[in-house]
């Protein structure tokens, strides 16, 4: 007799496909909304905390600009040659952190990355308000912030129009797309969650206003077929235009002639570098967030667990990236080229090199351990440092081929005043202010992504219990109560019924799910769960009223919740004799597993071991 | 007596989307024509089962797509080489190869309006009024409801022979709409 089920904690297996759920605890539909609308009725005190000291810092924020407005760029620590500054710095910074939030929701998207749908809201919402902080800096760089619109094909006065071969105009075109493309994306996939939120608000201001930007939405199929149509095409266009803008950002660097910068290994490099923090960002943000707002089981270890991949993934290729440089600096033979890579790594700013490299390099490769990408703490750390890592990234990139150039007699050193330090946490605050407003009146999780990719999502999913006379042969059991949501509960955790549910999908015609997804789980779609035979005495059991067992399957469940969202998840057994443990699957009937036991008179096939949980 | 007021048609409400794909194939096979299906989340394969077509969508992003990269090469060669002619860094005026991220952007661009504004166009949104936001039910749709409604100007409507229709294909509610 084999058990097999993989080493981890999450229980739940979808039925359709085998695999662990996305979701943990079998959750209803309306369990979900009501899971992510909560805190946004009744937001958690932290809130007030973090939303009044977002706001102080956005204050510094505009404090340090309007001081910049009447002074001049001489507030800033900013020179010649080191012309560029933290301005750019903190641009590149947040681009490339905006870059996270598109990654997510287009590219994983096009690959059928399921566990996309639990984190994809928040990340689009990320990368819109890191991109609005990126556009501040080359906007106020420019001193005089007035004229800022030159850069825009606009007819005007002086008959000039800009000039089109300067990586920097592309700058304005990327950018600007991409943002515009990043709030139209997100907002389509936000249309159907705003009307969630319109048709359960309780007064009259949530309803209008939620009302006037769900547009009317009335989940009709032929509106849904248009709308998947224009979210898929979205996404392909996304996924280019991610690559690009981020490429586009390194040619400001790379189409100079100036050593350090100069390099054809720029935009993967920044693609890379950008997709890593991004990710680490994302980290950040939602490992705090998915516990304040009790979505641990939507947002589980396992999706920690894939971003945290990708980050390793990233970070790896950045490593390869700093190493090249110099393999290329040294190769080329090119003196200039060779002294600025010497002097970044052992010059004047080589403190921030090697910064840059420990939380590049280094950091992510804790992340091989499986231990650490699966506890939460861990990666809240690592991800600090990712953050910290990428920006000093940029500092180096701006500061260390500038502050040398050409000629020793025109060789400077850049240091940051008090209102490049004001501007850059003001620009923080500016984000998380308005992330904070995110939290607060939008739904965090998309709401109607994540219903479609559970289990019972799947118009063939046939909660065991009653079969569908058309698909199985074996169906005895007639169909009576359609919603029995404590059928799903008991029985979506029963092996058997996983086995079962696989089979009566075979023999399905039009199914289209095997396409859906790729992400690399272990082993459950090879070996199917064969779980007990079941025991005389566990048939003989007297069964339990339904509600009964509703109510018994909704305790265990949120039992097993509350162990899920535990750091030392691996230690709980799946299968276990002691009653104590509370399994999830018994042969002792005393246990109350979470399947019912079968009654005994009522099906006659238990050779195949298929009739468990079957309810009358 | 009051005038009894004009209906908008049928909505039929459904516990699973299992439920609703069954009953979407009858009521396709019935003939209807006028009748739609509310689910708080794409139902797969549901337009099969409905009978709608594919979208037009992928058609007008195609088109705005292709008219913004012409669109904006159109522009930098029209200033580049014809209204303000400047010879920047010794390169010729048509410097096409510096012309693509550009041209690439303004494609995406627009493109995207096709995508977003196209769906919005077929699908008549917004639409802050409707009459189905009359019925109390429906607001379950959002949630975790599935529905049918049948238009009552759809020829084969007849309030009784609909009614029955939907009421047996498993549906846990049937009422009637007011327009």
């Amino acid at each position: 007799m084999s058990h097999y089920i993989p080493p981890t904690h999450e229980h739940d297996i979808d039925p359709v496909d085998g695999r662990m759920a996305l979701v943990q605890g079998q959750p209803t539909f309306h369990e979900i909304t009501e899971a992510v609308a909560k805190p946004i009725d009744s937001p958690p005190k932290a809130w007030w905390i973090f939303f009044l000291v977002s706001v102080s810092m956005l204050g510094l924020f505009g404090l340090s600009v309007a001081y910049l407005l009447w002074e001049g760029v001489g507030i800033w620590g900013n020179n010649i040659p080191v012309g560029w500054g933290w301005p750019i710095v903190n641009f590149v910074f947040w681009v490339g952190i905006g870059h996270a939030g598109t990654l997510i929701s287009a590219v994983l998207f096009l690959f059928r990355q399921k566990w996309r749908t639990s984190i994809n809201r928040a990340s689009e919402a990320m990368t819109i308000f890191a991109v609005i902080c990126a556009l501040m800096f080359p906007t106020i760089h420019v001193g005089r912030v007035w004229v800022i619109y030159w850069p825009l094909p606009l007819p005007n006065q002086m008959q000039m129009w800009p000039n089109f071969r300067s990586p920097l105009l592309w700058d304005v075109f990327a950018v600007s797309t991409y943002f515009t493309v990043s709030l139209l994306f997100w907002y389509v996939g936000l249309i159907p969650d705003i009307a969630t939120m319109r048709d359960r608000a309780k007064t009259a201001i949530r309803r209008f206003a939620y009302g006037v930007f769900a547009l009317g939405w009335r989940g009709s199929a032929r509106h849904w077929v248009n709308y998947e149509a224009a979210y898929l095409l979205l996404a392909a266009m996304a996924t280019p235009l991610v690559l690009s803008v981020h490429s586009i950002v390194s040619f400001d660097f790379a189409v100079s002639q100036l050593p350090g910068w100069h390099t054809t290994i720029f935009p993967p490099y920044f693609v890379a570098g950008a997709i890593f923090s991004g990710f680490g960002m994302v980290l950040t943000l939602m490992i705090p967030l998915r516990k304040w707002f009790h979505l641990e089981h939507i947002i589980g270890i396992k999706h920690l667990e894939n971003m945290a991949k990708v980050i390793l993934l990233t970070g790896t290729l950045v490593g390869y990236a700093y190493g090249m440089e110099f393999f290329i600096a040294w190769y080329s033979g090119n003196p200039y080229e060779t002294f600025v890579f010497a002097n970044r790594a052992l010059g004047d700013y080589a403190w921030a090199y090697w910064i840059m490299v420990s939380c590049n390099v280094i950091t992510p490769q804790f992340i091989w351990f499986k231990k650490i990408r699966r506890s939460p703490a861990a990666l809240f750390i690592l991800s600090i440092f990712v953050n910290i890592g990428m920006w000093f990234e940029r500092f180096v990139i701006v500061a260390t081929s500038l502050h040398h150039d050409f000629l020793p007699s025109s060789w400077a050193y850049f240091s940051p005043t008090m209102w490049d330090w004001a501007t850059m946490l003001g620009s923080f605050g500016l984000f998380f202010t308005l992330f904070c407003l995110f939290v607060r009146f939008l739904p965090i999780i998309a709401v109607a992504e994540v219903k479609a990719v559970m289990p019972q999502a799947n118009p063939h999913y046939h909660p065991p219990g009653h079969e569908d006379p058309d698909l199985t042969s074996s169906a005895s059991g007639t169909v009576q109560s359609r919603d029995d949501h404590a059928a799903v509960k008991t029985a979506v955790t029963s092996g058997e019924e996983s086995s079962k549910v696989v089979v009566s999908k075979a023999s399905e015609p039009d199914d289209e799910d095997e396409d859906e997804d790729d992400e690399d789980e272990p082993d459950t779609k090879d070996e199917p769960i064969v779980a007990d035979e079941p025991e005389p005495e566990a048939k003989a059991a007297p069964e339990p009223e339904p509600e009964a067992k509703a109510e018994d399957a909704k305790q265990e469940a949120a039992a097993d919740d509350d162990d899920d969202a535990a750091d030392e998840p691996e230690d709980k057994p799946l299968f276990s004799k002691d009653p104590a443990d509370k399994p999830l699957f018994s042969k002792d009937p005393a246990d109350k597993p979470l399947f019912s036991p079968p009654s005994a008179k009522k099906d006659d096939k238990a050779d195949d071991g298929d009739d468990e949980g079957k309810e009358d | 007596m009051p005038k009894r007021p004009k209906m908008y048609g049928l909505l039929a409400e459904y516990e699973t989307p299992a439920a609703l794909y069954k009953a979407c194939e009858r009521v396709r096979d019935a003939g209807y024509g006028a009748w739609d299906a509310h689910t708080p989340f794409p139902v797969h394969g549901l337009e099969k089962a409905m009978g709608i077509g594919p979208s037009l969508v992928p058609w007008i992003v195609c088109v705005l797509g292709f008219s913004g990269a012409a669109l904006g090469f159109g522009l930098q060669y029209w200033t580049s080489v014809i209204e303000y002619p400047l010879i920047i860094s010794g390169k010729p005026f048509n410097s096409y190869p510096a012309f693509v991220p550009v041209t690439f952007e303004l494609g995406i661009l627009l493109g995207s309006f096709g995508a977003v504004f196209g769906m919005f166009g077929l699908n008549r949104l917004p639409t802050l009024y409707h009459s189905l936001f009359n019925s109390k039910r429906f607001a379950r749709f959002s949630d975790d409801r599935f529905f049918i409604s049948i238009e009552a100007r759809d020829p084969k409507y007849d309030p009784d022979k609909t009614r029955k229709l939907l009421e047996s294909t498993g549906a846990v509610a049937v009422e009637e709409v007011e327009d």
